[in-house]
């Protein structure tokens, strides 16, 4: 049934219908609304769990390993700084080959003291071996997190649900909340391949040498090599029972463009606003919006841009001394293609500064009246008197 | 696409207020999207919220700068901020406020709606006497700036969302929405 429901509260109502067995969390703004409910439900009976309260987003992390080793579905949330603070045992997660589900709220990082959207937390960390997927509304939150787990459980990859603070954390919307006898269909019970048994106790996370390490780091690609057709399936089942899918990456009016949107997160929603707005005018603008960030998904990629001979990169995060992440993502997916598609990129809204359609209009006439990509990022919407 | 702002000060249920208007225009039919201007919260700091109805999916997800409506919580904010930044010409402001406001300068070329929320909810217990919770009776208000919805869903709302003294909220908004005064154009 449709209701009007908060973005944090799609992420925990996803969490209950997933049947999840052990949740723990730290709490951070803006990723709290998301515990606090789950913690209700654990304490009320909704769901039958066992909710870990711990000292630190470290030992948040720690407690889902734990309880994903010995077996049971486990869920945690975090932001900005308490995902900083778990990037050791993120390492962890995915070496030990978890399904966990956690889902992360872009907030920017400190200083200065910020607790607005900007993706540089997650993209962080991005070599870590989680897979991440990037939302762009309510609905979508709620149903990659019932995806996440399916995906997780088939690869045996942990998945960060990753969603923008306040204008997706803290948002109202109507979002349609499935019932738990179809939720149970698309989500049997978790089915550890392997897990903590006394009756049958064997080691885990041994020291491992040269002579095997790089086997399994080898298999962990693997594995992230098999996500987005993993993806593909499970999306077709849910589709199936839901009548709703996202894909790996989303394209909008990108069959005849001369210029191509590039985007991730809620930023994507506002962009399909502005290409439509500016379709009516005559322009010949498309998007993509990129949700699978990791594996990223090169070949959806090298379908579709090459249709358009620019495209522009709207990167909401910064690697200092390279530019936009996702900017370079695009390039190294693109330099396999023998087409012309040139690639200009644009870094805008860090730290919950706004993207509106006119960012868009702006980002779109500049690359439409620019003859040739700078090689550095464009940076949109500065302050004059505040350029360092 | 219809844009409402609100106004009000932390701890005011001003996010409240948006939120209960949200879920009545969807009961209606409406698509909604409601969501605050987030600052660090502290009690009686000025604070906005933001509301966009529309028949169709809403899309755009970033703040409101055009608003059509715009409604203040706390006359005292009128010295405090520009309430009025951006609102649309011929675009309603709603003022809690204890009566005609004498100086309607402010308010040129906009439509003008007030309503006494703090006195209603005052007489009602809702909130302390310094500390008034006018937030369900501003929406009562409102409802007859749009006559986009009708009041016993609002009410019916109220019953479902507020905890504390339903039975006063749902007399509250009822009230305002009667002794709302709609001034109209001011020239």
């Amino acid at each position: 049934m449709k209701q009007v429901l908060e973005g944090s509260h799609a992420v925990s109502e996803a969490v209950r219908l997933a049947r999840v067995q052990v949740v723990s969390a730290y709490p951070i703004t803006p990723q709290t609304h998301i515990v606090e409910a789950i913690s209700e439900f654990c304490s009320d009976g909704t769901m039958d769990a066992r909710f870990i309260c711990v000292e630190s987003e470290h030992s948040a992390m720690a407690a889902v390993i734990g309880a994903s080793n010995a077996g049971v579905r486990a869920f945690t949330a975090t932001s900005s700084h308490g995902l900083a603070l778990m990037h050791e045992l993120l390492h962890w997660a995915s070496g030990a080959r978890l399904p966990i589900v956690m889902a992360e709220v872009n907030r920017a990082l400190a200083p200065g003291w910020n607790i607005w959207t900007d993706q540089t937390d997650s993209l962080a960390q991005r070599d870590t071996g989680w897979i991440q997927l990037y939302c762009e509304d309510g609905q979508e939150v709620l149903d990659t997190t019932l995806e996440a787990f399916r995906l997780a459980e088939a690869v045996n990859l942990p998945v960060m649900v990753v969603l923008d603070a306040f204008f997706l954390s803290h948002t109202f919307e109507p979002v349609d909340v499935p019932d738990q006898d179809t939720v149970d269909r698309f989500l049997p019970p978790f089915d550890p391949r392997f897990r903590l048994d006394t009756k049958n106790p064997c080691a885990f996370g041994p020291i491992t040498g040269p002579d095997r390490y790089m086997e399994i780091r080898r298999d962990i690609q693997a594995a992230m090599d098999r996500a987005p057709e993993v993806l593909a399936a499970v999306e077709q089942e849910f589709f199936s029972l839901f009548g709703r899918r996202y894909g790996a990456v989303d394209a909008f009016l990108c069959d005849d463009a001369e210029v191509i949107l590039v985007v991730s997160g809620t930023a994507a929603a506002t962009c399909r606003q502005a290409v439509g707005d500016l379709r009516k005018t005559g322009e010949r603008v498309g998007m993509l919006k990129i949700r699978l960030f990791r594996p990223f998904p090169a070949t959806e990629i090298r379908a579709i841009l090459p249709k358009a001979p620019k495209v522009a990169v709207v990167d909401r995060n910064v690697s200092f001394g390279a530019g936009g992440i996702f900017a370079q993502e695009v390039k190294a997916a693109l330099a396999l293609h023998k087409g012309n598609t040139a690639v200009y990129s644009y870094i805008a809204g860090l730290g919950g500064r706004d993207i509106t359609t006119a960012t868009f209009q702006e980002i779109y006439l500049t690359t439409k009246d620019t003859p040739t990509p700078p090689a550095e990022s464009v940076w949109v919407g500065l302050a004059q008197e505040e350029r360092a | 696409m219809h844009e409402i702002r609100f106004h009000g000060r932390g701890g005011q249920g001003t996010v409240v207020a948006s939120i209960i208007l949200a879920k009545t225009f969807f009961e209606t039919g409406y698509q909604v999207q409601t969501f605050p201007l987030f600052g660090v919260e502290r009690r009686g700091a000025p604070v906005e919220a933001y509301l966009r109805l529309a028949e169709e999916k809403i899309l755009v997800r970033s703040n409101i700068y055009e608003p059509d409506y715009v409604i203040v919580q706390d006359p005292k904010l009128i010295s405090l901020v520009d309430v009025t930044r951006g609102l649309k010409p011929g675009g309603w402001i709603l003022l809690n406020t204890p009566g005609p406001p004498t100086d309607q300068g402010p308010f040129e070329g906009f439509r003008l709606a007030w309503v006494n929320a703090t006195g209603i909810a005052v007489e009602l217990g809702l909130g302390t006497r310094t500390f008034p919770m006018v937030n369900t009776a501003m929406t009562g208000a409102f409802l007859r700036l749009t006559e986009m919805a009708p009041l016993d869903t609002l009410l019916e709302i109220i019953t479902r969302e507020i905890q504390a003294k339903p039975e006063q909220n749902r007399k509250a908004a009822a009230r305002a929405n009667k002794e709302v005064q709609l001034l109209g154009p001011v020239p």
